[in-house]
Order: C-alpha cells, then sequence, then structure tokens
C-alpha cells in the first residue's frame, strides 16, 4: 500500500477501524481517549496508542484543538489513516508537534486499501510506506 | 508561518496569497493545549499584521457573574481570551462581527475567517473570499497575514455545483416567516454538504438577519461556506451569475413535506410550559435588540422563565445610549456578551424546556448542553417568554 502523509510520522501499532467518519470534537473525550459520540458505532472505543483508521473526519475546526489535546494528555492515538485528506487534523498534529515534539502521522489512503485494513491488524507507517498484517 | 505552509501543503496549493483581514475563533478554550499553543506565540513576540477580530470565547468578560460553572475553568477561558488580545487581535469576542461596521470585508476582499456562521455570511453575503478556518490556522494566517491560494480564495472554485430550489407547494405567505429560514438553512446543509449551492425560490433582497438565520443553520448541519441565493446575495444576481454559467451538477427540490420534517425535528412543535428563552445566536443584531424590545413593549418575562439575549459588547454598547438596553433589562431579560449560551454555563435551568429562533442553536444546545429545544420565530419567542408556555402559530405553512 502506499499514500500520502499529510502530517509525518512513523507508527507501528494495531489498528482501530471505524465504521463510520467522526468529528474528534465532540466525538473524542482527549482526556480519556475514548469516542463518546453516543450515535458512533464505535462509541465507547479508545483510541489511544492505537493507529486510527476512519473513512473521514467531519465537523467542527476545534478538531485540531482536540487532537492536540489528546497528544498533550497522552492519549492520543499513535497514526491517523484517513480515506481524504483532511486539513483540520493535520494541524492538529502540527501544532503538538511544535509544542510537545510528538509525532502523529496522518496517512490519506485510497479506498480500497483503507477498507482491507482489519480491527486489530498491525499497521506499520515507516520510511518505507505503511503495511497492514 | 510553518502552519501556513503546512496547510498550502496539504491542500496542494501553488502560492501564498495576502489577506486583508482575520476572524480569530480560536480563544475559546478546549483544553491546556489551546493555552500551550497561544503562550507559544505570545513568547516569541508574535503579533497579527492584519485587523484581527476575535470570536467568542468561554466567558461573558463583562459579566463574568453569569458563569454558573467551575470557577477554574472560567478562569482559563478569561486567560485564553486575554492571550489573544495580547497578540493585537481587536477583544470583539463576538461570532457576527459582520454586525460590526469596521470589520465587513467588502466584495473580493481575501480574508481568513473563523466560526462557520461568519464564515458563510462573508462568503455569500458579502462577497468576501474564505476557506473555513479555524483553530490554530485562523491566528497563524492573521501572524503571517498570508493564506493558501486554493479553494473559495480562488474565482472558479465559487461556482455554485447544485441548485436548491423551494417547491411549489411551499406557500408565497411562508416566504416572509421569520420561521421558515433557520429551517430552510438546515435541510440546505443536509442537501449541500460540503458543496457550494445556489438557493433559489426566495424573494429578492432577503434581509440581512434572515439570511444569518439560513447561513448559520446550513453551516450547523453541513459543511457549507458559501450559499449563493439567487436575487439577494451579490455573487447570484442570476442563476446563471451563481452557476458562472455552467450547469449544474444536481437540482434538488425542498417541499413542504422536508420542512416540516425538519421544523419538527427541531422542536417546531413543541407546546406547553418552558423555563427559558435563548435568543441571539449569532449573536443579535442591533435591529434584532430594537426589536425585541419592542415585542416586549411594556411586558415582563413570566416568573420563573430567563429570558437571554446573546450579543457582542460593541453592539450592546451601542444599545445603551439608545435606551434599548434599559428596555430589555427592566422587561426581565438578561444581556450576554462575549460568549453564547450553548457553550458556556450560562443558563439556569439548561435542560429546558428552552425556546430559541435560532436554527443553529437546536442544532447542538441538545448536545452540547443536554438541553430540551422548542423552536419557534423571534416573536413567538418574545410571546412565550412572557407568557411562561410555548404560543405560536398553529398552521405553520399553510397558506
Amino acid at each position: 500500500m502506499s499514500g500520502r502523509l499529510i502530517a509525518p510520522g512513523r507508527a507501528r501499532a494495531p489498528a482501530l477501524v471505524l465504521d463510520e467518519p467522526l468529528s474528534l470534537w465532540g466525538g473524542l473525550d482527549p482526556a480519556t481517549g475514548r469516542v463518546i459520540e453516543l450515535r458512533h458505532p464505535q462509541h465507547g472505543a479508545t483510541v489511544s496508542g492505537r493507529v486510527l483508521v476512519l473513512p473521514a473526519a467531519r465537523g467542527s475546526s476545534s478538531s485540531a484543538s482536540v487532537l492536540a489535546e489528546a497528544v498533550r494528555a497522552g492519549t492520543a492515538p499513535a497514526a491517523i489513516v484517513l480515506g481524504e485528506p483532511d486539513l483540520i487534523l493535520a494541524l492538529g498534529a502540527a501544532v503538538a508537534d511544535e509544542l510537545y515534539g510528538v509525532q502523529i502521522p496522518i496517512l490519506v489512503l485510497p479506498a480500497n486499501d483503507l477498507a482491507a485494513i482489519r480491527d486489530g491488524a498491525t499497521v506499520d507507517i515507516g520510511s518505507e510506506g505503511v503495511s497492514a498484517v | 508561518m510553518r502552519l501556513v505552509v503546512r496547510a498550502a501543503d496539504v491542500l496542494q496549493a501553488e502560492r501564498l496569497i495576502p489577506i486583508r483581514a482575520a476572524h480569530v475563533d480560536s480563544c475559546l478554550y478546549h483544553g491546556q493545549a489551546t493555552l500551550d499553543f497561544v503562550d507559544r506565540l505570545v513568547d516569541g513576540g508574535a503579533a497579527v499584521r492584519v485587523p484581527t477580530t476575535l470570536n467568542v470565547g468561554a466567558v461573558d468578560l463583562l459579566h463574568p457573574e453569569l458563569w454558573r460553572g467551575d470557577p477554574d475553568l472560567a478562569e482559563r477561558g478569561r486567560l485564553l481570551m486575554d492571550r489573544y488580545r495580547a497578540l493585537g487581535c481587536r477583544p470583539t469576542y463576538t461570532c457576527a462581527p459582520y454586525q460590526l461596521a469596521e470589520s465587513r470585508p467588502g466584495l473580493g476582499d481575501q480574508v481568513a475567517w473563523g466560526e462557520s456562521n461568519a464564515i458563510v455570511f462573508a462568503n455569500s453575503v458579502l462577497g468576501a473570499r474564505t476557506n473555513r478556518y479555524g483553530d490554530f490556522l485562523d491566528i497563524a494566517a492573521a501572524v503571517v497575514g498570508l493564506v493558501p491560494d486554493a479553494g473559495l480564495h480562488r474565482t472558479q472554485e465559487r461556482r455554485a455545483r447544485l441548485v436548491i430550489r423551494l417547491g411549489a407547494d411551499v406557500p408565497p405567505a411562508l416566504l416572509d416567516d421569520d420561521g421558515l429560514y433557520p429551517v430552510l438553512g438546515i435541510v440546505v446543509g443536509r442537501v449541500a454538504g460540503g458543496r457550494v449551492a445556489a438557493l433559489d425560490g426566495l424573494p429578492p433582497s432577503v434581509s440581512e438577519d434572515r439570511l444569518k438565520a439560513l447561513g448559520a443553520a446550513a453551516a450547523s448541519s453541513g459543511a457549507v461556506a458559501l450559499l449563493h441565493v439567487i436575487g439577494s446575495t451579490p455573487e447570484a444576481p442570476t442563476q446563471a451569475a451563481a452557476l458562472q454559467d455552467a450547469d449544474p451538477e444536481e437540482e434538488r427540490t425542498v417541499d413542504m413535506a422536508t420542512l416540516r420534517a425538519v421544523r419538527a425535528e427541531l422542536g417546531g412543535d413543541g407546546e406547553g410550559r418552558i423555563v427559558a428563552v435563548s435568543l441571539g445566536t449569532p449573536h443579535a443584531s442591533a435591529a434584532e435588540l430594537t426589536r425585541i424590545a419592542g415585542l416586549l413593549d411594556g411586558q415582563r418575562v413570566a416568573d420563573g422563565v430567563e429570558l437571554l439575549i446573546s450579543t457582542a459588547r460593541d453592539t450592546l454598547a451601542q444599545a445603551e445610549p439608545s435606551g434599548v438596553a434599559e428596555r430589555l433589562r427592566l422587561a426581565g431579560a438578561e444581556l450576554l456578551v462575549d460568549t453564547c449560551s450553548y457553550i458556556a454555563p450560562i443558563l439556569r435551568a439548561p435542560h429546558g424546556p428552552v425556546m430559541t429562533d435560532s436554527g443553529k442553536w437546536a442544532y447542538y444546545a441538545p448536545g452540547n448542553i443536554g438541553a430540551r429545544v422548542v423552536l419557534g420565530t423571534l416573536a413567538e419567542c418574545v410571546a412565550s417568554a412572557v407568557a411562561g408556555q410555548v404560543v405560536r402559530d398553529a398552521n405553520w405553512g399553510t397558506a
């Protein structure tokens, strides 16, 4: 698989696959790393330390702040894999890198590659590209 | 500068272009990281390079006694609002900067605005050019005075892709009903998503307050940043102009059944006792404050009901010498500035039922503060605040 990195970094961690788009603002509690959007199929799941795989982000631009705050609090995902580019999350990752020196890579993959990643599979985002086992 | 360049990279923009002004939404507290970020800017000696207004923050700095939550959280919210002022931003603290004469960009002006309702108003009603800026990028753009040349900054991207028409079964009288605009806005947002749309079927020269209500609702239910209202907004004197002479990619019709269903979903059929009325989302204009004072006309808000009106501190300052603010207070209304009643613990009984005239408030308040919402027009909201229970026209949408 190969995609486009909109935030740099490397990660190797188990995937948490979300079935629906998520707005981090109102959808993720940065204090706990849990998905708190009541209507979301993965409501209650913990994103911390996982490679968060989702079709798209959506909603408020305040999602950038929520991602940066999750990094500060140590509850952020290890990486994010999206089906379409998202400026808001890329900025949240850039600010977290500037403030806390932590890189959360954000990778954009074509839809068929994204769909091939199974929940719990180990995703490796490295200098040679991305693989999921 | 690194953030602006990163944004240009994500957007695959080839160059940066200068902006004339910015409106910054980053001054609303979302955790320690938001303070750490602005501290980094202040400590680095940053200052805004273009005239910059500030969006709402967490607290009403002029009436701090209205805060009913954790005092520590209020302090952090206040600190963040002060820090942005230290960067040279004007302490406007309003979600409706377009209501301040000195902050209104003109047709074709390139700006970087945050806050979804302000973005759609700037692009659509004023014909200024902004993308959907938000946390971190809005202030970064204000400091460097540049934005990526992408999206709605470019003429061809401002073309409507979608035409949304009012159905033939929408009675003409409804077009002059304030209650149509927030409901229609929610429908438009759902249909348009992130696409530029043109709306056909409204009378010419719809008022700014109605366009405000329409756009704010559309930008709540969808990622709408530009909505051409044919016959009202400057880039849409005709449908052909809104489409830049191309064919629409899609055409949709909104019928009465859809409008009724969405109105009901937002609480438009609510009845009975209410505990609060929240007006001024987005912030009430000077014209709306005058209108509310006129509707109250010597009556008082019912015992046990809180009438809360959110507005900009500058708009309130104008309403003091005219006596409008005093008339509102004497009638029992509370005036809130700098923040909004669905993002801060302000209402005495936030779970409601709370009546509002705002599609945006009706859309967000249930999730944000757990409010049960009743939707009505401005006039119905005022009458209900006086009666202590919902007063409304029972035959909405019948000719």
